[in-house]
């Protein structure tokens, strides 16, 4: 279980971005973090993947204090993380990402698994460069499929769907529910995605640096935004369709 | 011989190569040790010693040849000659190299000068690695290799040159003359630590209507290293001709990238990129989180970048 007590962070300009926020996530199931842009998400997010450090507050993950471990020790404790913007790597082939991702060599099935799915084909991204040639989907399915080949405690996405098809996405969503159903690893996403939305066990709603709403998704759903059928839903705190 | 079989496996899959029995000559602190020619390539002595004639015959389909060189004993100052003459259609790969191991205080120096002649229509991967291995201290490893390659129409060579370490001064010049159709693609991988030193030299001439060549370099630079990279295309006829140079510089190591281009035709197409900095901490923190240290990420990250 990750327990986030009283945690506070401010920009360097001293803009404060988390307000004594305060969170429990459970050890399976999966969890969306949702709310309007600017009031502080990704910030959590990065703050429990050890990306960058809390002002104030303590982080326990099974009730060890991990607040003072960096990024690489809460690695190697399962937490997991996909970045919102993936990095890119000259000369670091798909294959490497997924291997790096994973700690030990992996074989061609399970490359060809972790791509397909986030809806690659493994025969023409594997040998690939992780480089400026991929567009920008094709590198947010990668970092996904980097996340999925580890093993891990807790996996946290940072709005998955940005960049994504159709296609994708539903695989993406697939791939959300087998992950819930392994019951291995909890999942903490952040998205706006009405899809997304709809497969959380959990919603919290964070805004202006705060939980206002934290409940099961029949709780907290109807009381984003007004949903109506659509590919890829709708921008569930805006109504905007996606 | 140990230390020179230790430079073999560094400069090359030796053991392999041998077991396969392609052609070979290999060079010992300054003179040939041992040589075999097969059927369809032939490894001449020059009859003034300066070095071989190889001729690849027109029947050659995916042979090889090896033609190593190592020094491992100080003081030698080895200048050879080698000429690679590759029949109309032959297809061939050329395995080259030079390790040179001395010990603290102790220099040496390994000047290569290749020259390939590629007759109409044949096809030659080269692959060139360099090696220093020994002593740290006061040493003085010197290679400093010159390819020049002669590509006649439809000709293609693939040239994968690299330096792994260790070598402390290198000037490395590479020059092209390439007739109607022909292909030349260059890969330089290149890694500089401490205070050594690193000059790359790619002068290619596109002489013949839809020649066209690539040249990549991508280095690194370490400690105090310093690295120059020069290239320059000339594009006399309707070709295309790209040169890219990327270089990640850490601690205190610095390069010096100056690309340039020659179009002395209207339709010569020619394209230079350079780019050095040094390795982004979003890259870091990426594969941080997959649970490497700082300095495994940054480790993984270079030999991705030099591969």
């Amino acid at each position: 279980m990750l327990e986030l007590e009283n945690i506070c962070w401010s920009t360097p300009e001293g803009v404060p971005i988390l307000k004594d926020l305060s969170l429990r996530i459970e050890d399976t199931g999966l969890a969306v973090v949702t709310g309007p842009n600017g009031g502080g998400k990704t910030t959590l997010a990065r703050i429990i993947a050890g990306l960058i450090s809390p002002d104030r507050g303590t982080i326990l993950l099974d009730g060890v204090d991990i607040t003072a471990l960096d990024v690489t020790q809460r690695a190697r404790l399962g937490i997991s993380y996909a970045f919102q913007q993936p990095v890119r790597f000259k000369g670091i082939t798909v294959r490497d990402l997924l291997e790096l991702g994973s700690g030990r060599p992996i074989d061609e099935a399970q490359v060809c698994n972790l791509l397909s799915k986030v809806g690659l084909c493994a025969r023409d991204y594997k040998d690939r460069e992780v480089n400026a040639s991929l567009s920008g989907g094709e590198i947010k399915r990668i970092e996904i499929a980097s996340v999925l080949a580890r093993s891990s405690k807790l996996v946290i996405f940072d709005e998955p769907e940005a960049g994504i098809d159709l296609w994708s996405f539903n695989g993406l969503i697939e791939a959300f529910e087998e992950m819930k159903r392994e019951r291995k690893a909890s999942q903490l996403i952040i998205s706006h995605q009405e899809r997304i939305l709809q497969v959380a066990d959990r919603i919290i709603v964070v805004e202006n640096g705060s939980v206002v709403k934290d409940g099961s998704r029949d709780e907290v759903l109807p009381s984003l935004a007004t949903f109506s059928p659509c590919p890829m839903g709708r921008d569930a705190v805006t109504g905007v369709r996606l | 011989m140990n230390e020179t079989n230790a430079l073999l496996s560094l400069i090359s899959d030796w053991d392999v190569l041998k077991s396969e029995g392609c052609a070979h000559s290999i060079r010992e602190n300054g003179r040939s040790v041992e040589r075999l020619s097969t059927k369809n390539i032939e490894i001449r002595a020059k009859e003034d010693g300066s070095g071989l004639d190889i001729y690849v015959a027109a029947a050659a389909r995916g042979e090889k040849v090896a033609i190593p060189a190592c020094i491992t004993a100080a003081h030698i100052d080895d200048l050879v000659y080698n000429d690679f003459h590759i029949a109309e259609g032959a297809d061939v790969t050329i395995i080259a190299g030079c390790g040179i191991h001395v010990k603290n205080g102790e220099e040496a120096r390994h000047s290569g000068i290749h020259r390939f002649f590629l007759a109409r229509g044949s096809k030659v991967r080269y692959e060139e690695k360099h090696v220093g291995t020994g002593g740290k201290k006061d040493t003085r490893r010197v290679i400093d290799p010159v390819t020049e390659v002669f590509l006649d129409e439809d000709s293609f060579l693939e040239m994968d040159t690299s330096q792994i370490g260790g070598v402390d001064s290198t000037t490395r010049e590479t020059r092209g003359h390439l007739a109607r159709g022909a292909r030349l693609v260059i890969r330089e991988h290149l890694l500089t630590d401490g205070n050594e030193k690193a000059v790359t030299k790619f002068d290619v001439t596109l002489d013949g209507e839809d020649s066209a060549v690539d040249l990549v370099s991508r280095s690194v630079a370490r400690g105090e290293s310093y690295q120059e990279y020069h290239s320059t295309i000339t594009g006399n006829a309707p070709c295309t001709g790209h040169s890219e140079c990327d270089s990640i510089i850490t601690e205190h190591g610095r390069v010096n990238a100056c690309p340039a281009l020659y179009a002395a035709h209207q339709d010569a197409s020619l394209i230079h990129e350079a780019a050095i900095g040094k390795i982004a901490g979003e890259q870091i923190m990426k594969l941080r989180t997959f649970g490497l240290s700082e300095e495994e990420a940054e480790q993984k990250i270079i030999e991705g970048f030099l591969r």
